[in-house]
C-alpha cells in the first residue's frame, strides 16, 4: 500500500496526451474521459520537477478512468484520486476506503494521489469550491466516491461478461478478483477492456450489510511512509536549483515596511537577494540556513501608523464592557426578561477566552516555480480553488497556466484553510519579484507562526440563567462578544446572516436543552488582529461556556449533572445517546478515590455528537492532571472506526493543551510568545488515557476531525468544579487556582 | 567516500565554500563542505538531501529534528556541523537494527501517525529510549518523550507503540 503525491501523473491520465500512447487506444480512452468530464478544466501534462515527484511513473495510457476519482491500471493498481488535503485527519484513507468498498478492490492494491486543483471535478459538494474544512471531508464525498468505485466495478463486470460470454449477473468481484465459474481475472487485467464499456448512469451501491471495508478498521494508507520518514511534505520538496526564502514580517499587525537595510543580510553566506514584497521583506538564499540567518540580519523600519497597538488586556476590557449591553439576536425563544422576574434564583457567570495559535508542527510553506508564462505551485493546500485563484491573481496568469499540486501537510487545525491564501500569495510575490525560473520555497519559522496572527479570536461571554423552585432552568440569556472570523472572506454571504456571524455563535445558538425562554446575543467587534477558524471554530468557546454553566446550575439545583442534562434532552436523542453511553462506560456515579474528580460535557458540532467524561486530579503545584477521558461519539456511519478513534484522541489532546495552557497575549500590539516555550502545547506526560466508544448508526457519516476538541475543556472544568468548587471562567486554566478550595 | 558539495554554496556571492567536515552518516563516511556553524539539521536536509528529519521549532523545543549522535537521541537543530566531525550520525532514513524494526513495526501496527510530521523524531526518540531501557515504564516514556511535540496529539498511540515494541524485544 503506497501513497504518492505526484498529481502530474494524473493530469496526464486525464488529458490522455502522453506522446507514446497508441493512437487507437488513446481515442477510446479519451472518449471515456470526455464522456464524463465534459468540458471541465483540462490541464496540460505536468512536467514534474526532477526529484519532486512522489515517485509514481506515468501509468500506461490504457487504464480505466471512468471518472476523476480513480484509475484502474493494467498493473493491477487502483489509484484513488484524493480531492482533499490530508493533513493527518485520514482523508486519503477514508476516501480510498469508499472506492475500495464499491469496487471490491483488495486493500493492498489501493494507492492514493492528491487531485490537481480543479473546482469543476473536485469541488467539495458542501462548499462548491475545492477545499476541505468544517469536518466535511468524508461527509461530502461519501456517495461520490462510492459511486466512483461502483461505476468502475460495473464496467469491469460488463467487460468480464463480454469476454467470458457469461451474464453480468454471473460475474462476481471480491478482494480484487473478478470471477465467474472457473474463470477469474484481476481487476487490472480487465482495465483496458472495461474502458471501452459504456459508463453506467446510476450504478447500484451496496447494501450496508454487505460492506467489507466501511465500518471496519483497515490500516491507514500513510502509516508506513510516515513511520519511516519517507513522506514528502512541502518543506521536503527539493531540486538542485531550488532557492529558499524567508520573510521578515511586521512586529505589529497592520504595520508595513517603511525602509530596510539589507547590508548585513547580504553578507551572509548563501543569501542572494533581499527584496520588498507587500507582506514584508523577503530574503532569498541558496540554502535554508542562509535564509534563516538572513531573516534575522535584515534591519527594517516599520510604518506602524495603521497598526493595532492595543494589548490583549485592553481588548478584553473593551469586550467586557459590552456584556452589559444587549447584542444582536442570534436566537430568541419565549420571553427571557419575564422569566427572570419569576425565577426562584438567577445565576450569572462571565467567561474569557484568549487568542490561540494553531501551531501545526510543519510551519506554513509553499514552493513556486514560474517562468512568467506558466507556474507550478506545491503546498499543503486546504482550499485549492482559493489558493489557485490567488496564485493566478498575483502572478497575472490564466488559470490553465498555473498548476497547483497538493502535498501532504504536517497538520493544519484550520491554519491552512485560509480565505486570503496569504501564504500562497506571498510565495508568488517573491517568485515574481525575483523573476528567475528557479523554484523558490518560502518557509515560515516557528516564530513567524506563533507571532503571525490568524488566531482563534478572543471572546468573552456572559450567561445569565434562572432556575425555578424545582431547580429547572426557566431562563437562559447568553451574550457573546468577539471578532468575526468570516467577515471579509468569500464565505461571508453564506455564513453571515442578519449581521450574525454563525461561527461566533454556533454551539450556543443551537443549545439543545429544553429551555422555554432563551436568547443568544452577539456583539461583533473589530480588532486589528487577523483571526481564523481553529479546530472546531465557534464550539472552541461556546461548548465551554454552555456546558460549564450547566454544571454550575446543576449544582445550584442540587441535581446530578448527567440526570440534569438528560431531563432537558428529550427532543435530542443523539445528544442523550452519547451522554448515556459515556456515562455507562465511565462508570458515572461510582465512587472515586480521594483526590480524583469527575466531570461530564456533551456537545454537537459539525453534525456529530460527542460526550466526554474526564477524571481529573491535582498535581502538587495545584495544576490539573487529566488522567482519563471517556469519549462517546455519534458520527453516523463510522467509515473507519479506528480513524474516528484517532481523531477523538487527537482532538481531545489538542483541546486539552489549549485548555490547560494555551494563550497568545499582546502588549502594546506586540505578541509576547514566539515559540513552544512561551506558547507551550500538550506533551506526552499530560496526555490522558482516552477511551473512545462509537454509537452504532446507519445515518450518513458526519465530521470527526473537529467534534472531539471542544468537549474536553468543559468536561475537565466540570470535574474540577465538582472537586474543588472552583469555576473555570478565565482561560487557560493557569488563570485559576484550584488547590485548597473545596 | 562520497563528497557532497553544499547546496548551491558555490554560487554564493562570496564564492566561498565552507570547510570540509567528515563524519559517518547512516554507516557511510560523508564529507560535507559547509559553514562549520551550520546546524546539523540543515546539513542533513539541504546538503545531504535527507528530508526525513524535520524542522519544527529550531530551538530544542519540539524534537521534530531528533537524530542519533553516537547512538544517542539529540536535537539536530542544536548541533553544529563542526560538532559531528568524526562522529556517527544516524537519521530516520538509516536507523536499523532490532529496536528500530520493532519500533517501526509497532508504529505501523497501531496506526500511530496522523499528519506524520513529528513521527521521524518520535521514532528516533523511541529507538533511543529502548536502546537504553528495554522495558520502559510510563514514567520512563514521559521523561524520554516529553520533548517531542505531536500537534496531532498521537501521544496515546506513541506510548502504546513503545510498550508494544518493548514486548517484542528480548528482555
Ligand atoms: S526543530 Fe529541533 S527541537 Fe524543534
Ligand atoms: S502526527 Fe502530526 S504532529 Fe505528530
Amino acid at each position: 500500500m503506497t501513497a504518492s503525491t505526484h498529481s502530474g501523473v494524473l493530469t496526464g491520465i486525464f488529458t490522455m496526451t502522453p506522446a507514446d500512447a497508441a493512437p487507437e487506444k488513446l481515442q477510446s480512452s479519451r472518449r471515456t474521459f470526455l464522456k464524463l468530464s465534459g468540458a471541465g478544466l483540462v490541464l496540460g501534462m505536468a512536467a514534474p520537477l526532477p526529484g519532486m515527484s512522489g515517485g509514481a511513473e506515468a501509468k500506461a495510457a490504457e487504464a480505466l478512468a471512468p471518472n476523476p476519482f480513480l484509475v484502474v491500471a493494467p498493473d493491477n493498481t487502483v489509484t484513488v484520486i484524493i480531492k482533499h488535503l490530508d493533513k493527518g485527519q485520514g482523508a486519503a484513507t477514508g476516501l480510498a476506503t469508499l472506492v475500495a468498498e464499491e469496487l471490491d478492490a483488495d486493500w493492498a492494491q489501493i494507492k492514493t494521489e492528491f487531485a490537481p486543483a480543479d473546482p469543476v471535478k473536485y469541488k467539495n459538494l458542501a462548499f462548491g469550491v475545492q477545499g476541505v474544512g468544517g469536518s466535511t471531508g468524508l461527509a461530502n464525498s461519501y456517495e461520490q466516491y462510492r459511486l466512483a468505485g461502483a461505476t468502475a466495478k460495473a464496467m469491469i463486470v460488463a467487460a468480464a461478461a463480454r469476454k467470458w460470454s457469461v451474464k453480468a449477473s454471473d460475474v462476481k468481484v471480491s478482494k480484487g478478483i473478478v470471477s465467474s465459474g472457473d474463470k477469474s481475472a484481476k481487476l487490472g487485467d480487465l482495465a483496458v477492456l472495461a474502458a471501452a464499456e459504456s459508463i453506467p448512469d446510476k450504478p447500484a451501491l451496496k447494501d450496508p450489510k454487505d460492506f467489507v471495508y466501511i465500518g471496519k478498521s483497515f490500516p491507514r494508507v500513510d502509516s508506513k511512509a510516515k513511520s519511516t520518514g519517507a513522506t514528502k511534505f512541502t518543506i521536503d520538496q527539493q531540486t538542485d536549483d531550488m532557492l529558499v526564502a524567508t520573510i521578515v514580517r511586521p512586529p505589529l499587525f497592520g504595520a508595513t515596511v517603511k525602509t530596510f537595510d539589507a547590508s548585513e543580510a547580504e553578507k551572509i553566506n548563501g543569501v542572494i537577494k533581499v527584496l520588498q514584497i507587500p507582506q514584508g521583506v523577503a530574503v532569498i538564499a541558496t540554502n535554508t540556513w542562509g535564509a534563516l540567518q538572513g531573516q534575522r540580519a535584515v534591519k527594517v523600519t516599520w510604518d506602524e501608523s495603521k497598526a493595532e497597538k492595543r494589548g490583549t488586556d485592553e481588548i478584553v476590557t473593551a469586550y467586557k464592557a459590552l456584556l452589559d449591553k444587549p447584542g444582536l439576536p442570534a436566537r430568541k425563544d419565549g420571553d427571557v426578561e419575564a422569566a427572570f422576574k419569576t425565577a426562584n434564583k438567577v445565576i450569572s457567570a462571565d467567561f474569557e477566552f484568549p487568542y490561540l495559535a494553531h501551531a501545526p508542527l510543519e510551519p506554513l510553506d509553499c514552493v513556486v516555480k514560474t517562468d512568467g508564462k506558466t507556474a507550478e505551485i506545491w503546498t499543503g493546500s486546504q482550499m485549492q480553488t482559493l489558493d489557485h485563484g490567488a496564485a493566478c491573481a498575483v502572478l497575472g496568469l490564466k488559470p490553465e497556466a498555473v498548476q497547483l499540486h497538493t502535498v501532504w501537510a504536517g497538520g493544519s487545525f484550520g491554519r491552512r484553510a485560509i480565505a486570503d491564501s496569504h501564504f500562497v500569495r506571498e510565495a508568488c510575490e517573491i517568485a515574481k519579484a525575483y523573476g528567475e525560473p528557479q523554484p523558490v520555497k518560502v518557509m515560515w519559522t516557528r516564530e513567524d507562526d506563533i507571532k503571525g496572527g490568524w488566531y482563534r479570536p478572543v471572546y468573552v461571554h456572559r450567561i445569565k440563567a434562572g432556575l425555578d423552585k424545582d431547580g429547572n432552568i426557566v431562563a437562559w440569556q447568553h451574550r457573546i462578544v468577539g471578532q468575526s472570523i468570516i467577515a471579509g472572506t468569500p464565505f461571508e454571504s453564506v455564513m453571515v446572516k442578519d449581521a450574525i456571524d454563525h461561527s461566533s455563535v454556533e454551539g450556543a445558538s443551537n443549545l439543545p436543552y429544553g429551555i422555554a425562554n432563551l436568547t443568544v446575543e452577539l456583539h461583533t467587534e473589530k480588532a486589528g488582529v487577523p483571526v481564523l477558524w481553529w479546530r472546531s471554530v465557534g464550539s472552541t468557546h461556546t461548548a465551554h461556556a454552555t456546558e460549564h454553566m450547566i454544571d454550575i446550575l446543576a449544582k445550584e439545583a442540587g441535581r446530578d449533572p448527567v440526570d440534569f442534562r438528560l431531563a432537558m434532552l428529550s427532543k435530542h436523542p443523539r445528544h442523550a445517546g452519547v451522554l448515556k453511553l459515556a456515562a455507562e462506560k465511565a462508570g458515572w456515579g461510582s465512587k472515586l478515590p480521594d483526590g480524583k474528580f469527575r466531570g461530564v460535557a456533551v456537545h454537537e458540532s459539525f453534525k456529530s455528537y460527542v460526550a466526554q467524561i474526564a477524571d481529573v486530579s491535582l498535581r502538587e503545584d495545584g495544576t490539573p492532571k487529566v488522567e482519563r477521558v471517556v469519549c462517546a461519539i455519534d458520527c453516523g456511519v463510522a467509515v473507519n472506526p479506528d480513524v474516528v478513534a484517532a481523531q477523538m484522541e487527537g482532538g481531545i489532546g489538542y483541546g486539552l493543551g489549549a485548555a490547560l495552557k494555551g494563550a497568545i497575549t499582546m502588549k502594546e500590539g506586540r505578541v509576547e510568545q514566539s515559540n513552544f516555550d512561551g506558547y507551550d502545547v500538550l506533551r506526552m506526560s499530560e496526555m490522558p488515557k482516552v477511551e473512545v466508544y462509537i454509537v452504532p448508526s446507519a445515518e450518513a457519516p458526519t465530521g470527526v476531525g473537529e467534534p472531539g476538541t471542544p468537549v474536553v475543556l468543559p468536561a475537565v472544568a466540570n470535574a474540577l468544579f465538582s472537586g474543588t468548587g472552583v469555576k473555570t471562567t478565565v482561560l487557560p486554566m493557569t488563570k485559576q487556582k484550584y488547590k485548597g478550595q473545596s | 567516500m562520497a563528497c557532497v558539495p553544499g547546496l548551491g554554496r558555490n554560487r554564493t556571492k562570496q564564492g566561498m565554500a565552507g570547510m570540509a567536515t567528515t563524519f559517518s552518516l547512516n554507516g557511510e563516511k560523508r564529507t560535507v563542505e559547509a559553514e562549520p556553524d551550520t546546524p546539523l539539521l540543515w546539513v542533513l536536509r539541504d546538503d545531504l538531501k535527507l528530508t526525513g528529519t524535520k524542522f519544527g521549532c529550531g530551538a530544542a523545543l519540539c524534537g521534530a529534528c531528533t537524530v542519533h549522535l553516537d547512538g544517542e537521541a539529540v536535537r539536530s537543530c542544536q548541533i553544529q556541523l563542526r560538532d559531528v566531525e568524526a562522529r556517527d550520525v544516524t537519521t530516520i532514513e538509516g536507523v536499523k537494527g532490532d529496536i528500530a524494526a520493532a519500533v517501526q513495526a509497532a508504529w505501523i501496527k497501531l496506526d500511530v501517525v496522523q499528519c506524520g510530521y513529528c513521527q521521524s523524531g518520535q521514532v528516533m526518540a523511541a529507538v533511543g529510549l529502548l536502546s537504553q531501557i528495554r522495558k520502559p515504564t510510563d514514567d520512563d516514556i514521559n521523561k524520554a518523550m516529553d520533548g517531542n511535540v505531536c500537534r496531532c496529539n498521537t501521544y496515546q498511540r506513541i506510548r502504546a507503540a513503545i510498550h508494544e515494541a518493548a514486548k517484542t524485544l528480548p528482555g
